[in-house]
């Protein structure tokens, strides 16, 4: 049997190096889709790791108090549009009182909005954080110029702004900032500080904002709670524990007294809970293309069957002959299948590889651009390539196959 | 005891409402050893016999006997084992494969052989009976036609077989060309082998032992040559 395929495959590729520019063509189907296949999954699963360790650099010993109550696995209820009030500023506060929740380093509450900021005759549309003094601890960043805003400044109501370092260039240019006057929905804030800059980081961009004490910001849109709250851990190992006291303590605020967490009106997530979820879309964005791409496979396919039913009929007078010196019908339809079979496995390598040396082209290009792009070839994209160009030669090519079997070696012999 | 034993075959072609009757109910027997000419007009049948008798077609009616085995009762892998290693057959067109190296072609009745030998000395051994052992890797294109002829009598007897059928294995050749073939098959039949020749041509019709006359399917002749 073994031996039987060997030679079969024997027969095959020496039937296919007699035909080399026919067998090349007939690859190139699956030189291209396998090829495709094998650049989707390096690329999705290089980008993938790099929103992931960009995520896992923003601190996994951080959790997210978010208004409004939701399941454990499902998406937020703030992601879904409504403005859910149960969280305010003394909420946050609470939560950064080491009485309340002793492994805490600090929080800091978030209110984002958006709205125009106006210097002399420049204008510039931005993100309006409001947040409080925690953010540097809690966020990390760096003040470039001047300085960030105090507790007092915080809770005075005080209308001073921090600006990063975007809006700093669109609205200032060169010129000084420190203690110049912005307008931001006609009320003046002094400026007090430029954050350094810091790029897009899990696709939020860090320098196009103007932080604004979360007070004064709430006040400025005329709300009264809070978007978020994220709070930093001491250590990862506490996280649970944390977890369990930041639940007690908002239950106790708000007078919940169900601690089965069903009747909670805020949600508590932590950064782990939100890298597996990242994972999840981005795996199945990632499979989602990939399977796109193995549609073309099946086109190609399509295309060696076709070029193998041409061939058979082309090779009749061989089949004939085959048959005539002693080919039996199973020699015939071995020979054919094997045929296939090494077509798409060949053109299958050599996608593998093509798709390795052009992902590894894009990543260096990505590299040469500054980002942390990692080239990843996922040993399972390799071994899928290899099994369904495999399978594709085996489907595709029976057909033909079996055709070329059933042909009659005198009727064979006689096509002209 | 006979090789081949033919009684009474009948073959009728087919095409649509069109009824062809190739052979009519010829009958006879072919010892072991013999070499044997078939000769008659184009279309008396005579290459319908030999495909019948080549295993490559079957009979419409009658029995046909080879080594004893009703070849009516075969199935298509003991007809192709009788085809590999019992026969060979040497066609009028030569039927190699293209860009493929002589020494290739010849070897291959041999892949599909269940014997255990080196293909490779086997083909080159059965090259230097029909001395080209000097065209071993030249391609089939690169041939002439008398050397194609040779090519194909060496794949015909590559695998040892009791039989070799040869259908105007002259007939697309010249004379002197012709002539080397006949002497390759005549030798063949001096060192044991069963050869049956359809021919034109009757120089070459005399090297052989035994003459068959075919006239519209039916035997007029069967005589042995002096
Ligand atoms: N496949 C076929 N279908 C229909 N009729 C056929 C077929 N093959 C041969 N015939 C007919 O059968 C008859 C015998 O043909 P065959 O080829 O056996 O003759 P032949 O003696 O070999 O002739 P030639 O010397 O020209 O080769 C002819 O009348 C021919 O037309
Ligand atoms: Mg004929």
């Amino acid at each position: 049997m073994v031996k039987a395929i060997i030679k079969s495959i024997k027969i095959s590729i020496t039937s296919l190096l007699a035909n080399k520019a026919r067998s090349f063509l007939t690859m190139l189907g699956i030189i291209i889709g396998i090829g495709a296949v094998i650049i989707i999954m390096a690329v999705g699963a290089s980008a993938q790791n790099l929103v992931l360790t960009q995520i896992k650099s923003l601190g996994t010993n951080l959790i997210g108090i978010l208004p409004g109550h939701s399941e454990k696995e499902s998406p937020l209820n703030a992601f879904t549009g409504f403005s859910v009030t149960t969280l305010t500023y003394d909420d946050a506060m609470a939560l950064r009182d080491k009485k309340n929740v002793p492994n805490i380093v600090d929080v800091v509450a978030y209110n984002k909005s958006a709205g125009t900021a106006v210097w002399s005759l420049n204008s510039y549309d931005t993100n309006l954080s409001g947040i409080t003094v925690g953010y540097l601890k809690v966020e990390g960043g760096e003040v470039k110029i001047g300085r960030f805003f105090t507790r007092e400044e915080e809770k005075n109501f005080s209308r001073v702004a921090v600006l990063g370092s975007t809006v700093k260039k669109e609205l200032f240019g060169e010129s000084d900032v420190v203690g110049q006057r912005i307008k931001i929905k006609n009320q003046s804030f002094e400026v007090i500080g430029v954050m350094k800059e810091r790029g897009i980081v899990a696709m939020q961009d860090y320098d196009d904002q103007i932080f604004l004490p979360i007070k004064t910001a709430q006040k400025l849109i005329g709300v009264n709670h809070l978007g978020l709250i994220r709070a930093k851990i001491d250590q990862k190992n506490n996280i649970n524990r944390a977890i369990n006291d930041v639940e007690a303590t908002l239950r106790e605020r708000h007078g919940i007294t169900d601690t089965s967490g069903k009747s909670d009106d805020f949600t508590v997530r932590n950064a782990v809970q939100a890298l597996d979820m990242i994972t999840d879309v981005t795996n199945a964005l990632k499979y989602f293309l990939a399977a796109m791409a193995a549609l073309s496979l099946i086109v190609g396919g399509i295309g060696i069957m076709n070029i193998m039913l041409i061939s058979v009929t082309e090779r009749t007078r061989e089949v004939g002959l085959r048959k005539a010196i002693g080919a039996n019908n199973s020699n015939i339809l071995n020979q054919f299948l094997m045929e296939t079979v090494v077509i798409t496995l060949l053109g299958g390598i050599i996608g593998i590889l093509l798709g390795i040396a052009v992902s590894f082209l894009i990543s260096s290009g990505i590299q040469f651009f500054g980002y942390d792009w990692v080239f990843i070839i996922s040993p399972l994209s390799i071994f899928l390539a290899i099994a369904v160009s495999t399978i594709i030669g085996l489907v595709f090519g029976l057909y033909p196959a079996i055709k070329a079997s059933k042909l009659s070696p005198i009727e064979a012999l006689r096509y002209e | 005891m006979s090789l081949i034993e033919v009684k009474n075959l009948d073959k009728t072609y087919y095409s649509g409402e069109i009824e062809t009757p190739a052979v009519k109910g010829v009958s006879f027997n072919i010892n072991k050893g013999e070499f044997v000419a078939i000769m008659g007009p184009s279309g008396s049948g005579k290459s319908t016999l030999m495909h019948i008798l080549g295993l490559l077609d079957k009979a419409t009616s009658g029995e046909y006997f080879f080594d004893d085995q009703n070849a009516k009762y075969l199935n298509d892998n003991e007809l192709a084992f009788l085809r590999n290693e019992k026969m060979g057959f040497v066609f009028q067109a030569f039927n190699l494969l293209p860009r493929t190296t002589v020494l290739d072609n010849v070897k291959l009745p041999l892949t599909y052989s269940k014997k255990e030998f080196d293909h490779n000395e086997k083909a080159k051994k059965a090259l230097a009976d029909v001395e080209l052992s000097n065209r071993l890797d030249y391609y089939t294109n690169e041939i002439s036609g008398g050397e194609k002829q040779r090519v194909a009598i060496a794949r015909a007897l590559v695998n040892d077989p009791s039989i070799i059928f040869a259908d105007e294995p002259t007939g697309n050749l010249d004379s002197k060309t012709g002539k080397q073939i006949i002497n390759i098959l005549q030798k063949l039949n001096e060192t044991g082998n069963t050869i049956i020749l359809v021919t034109h041509d009757k120089e070459i019709a005399k090297h052989a032992n035994r003459i068959i006359h075919l006239k519209d399917g039916l035997i007029i002749s069967d005589e042995p040559v002096e």
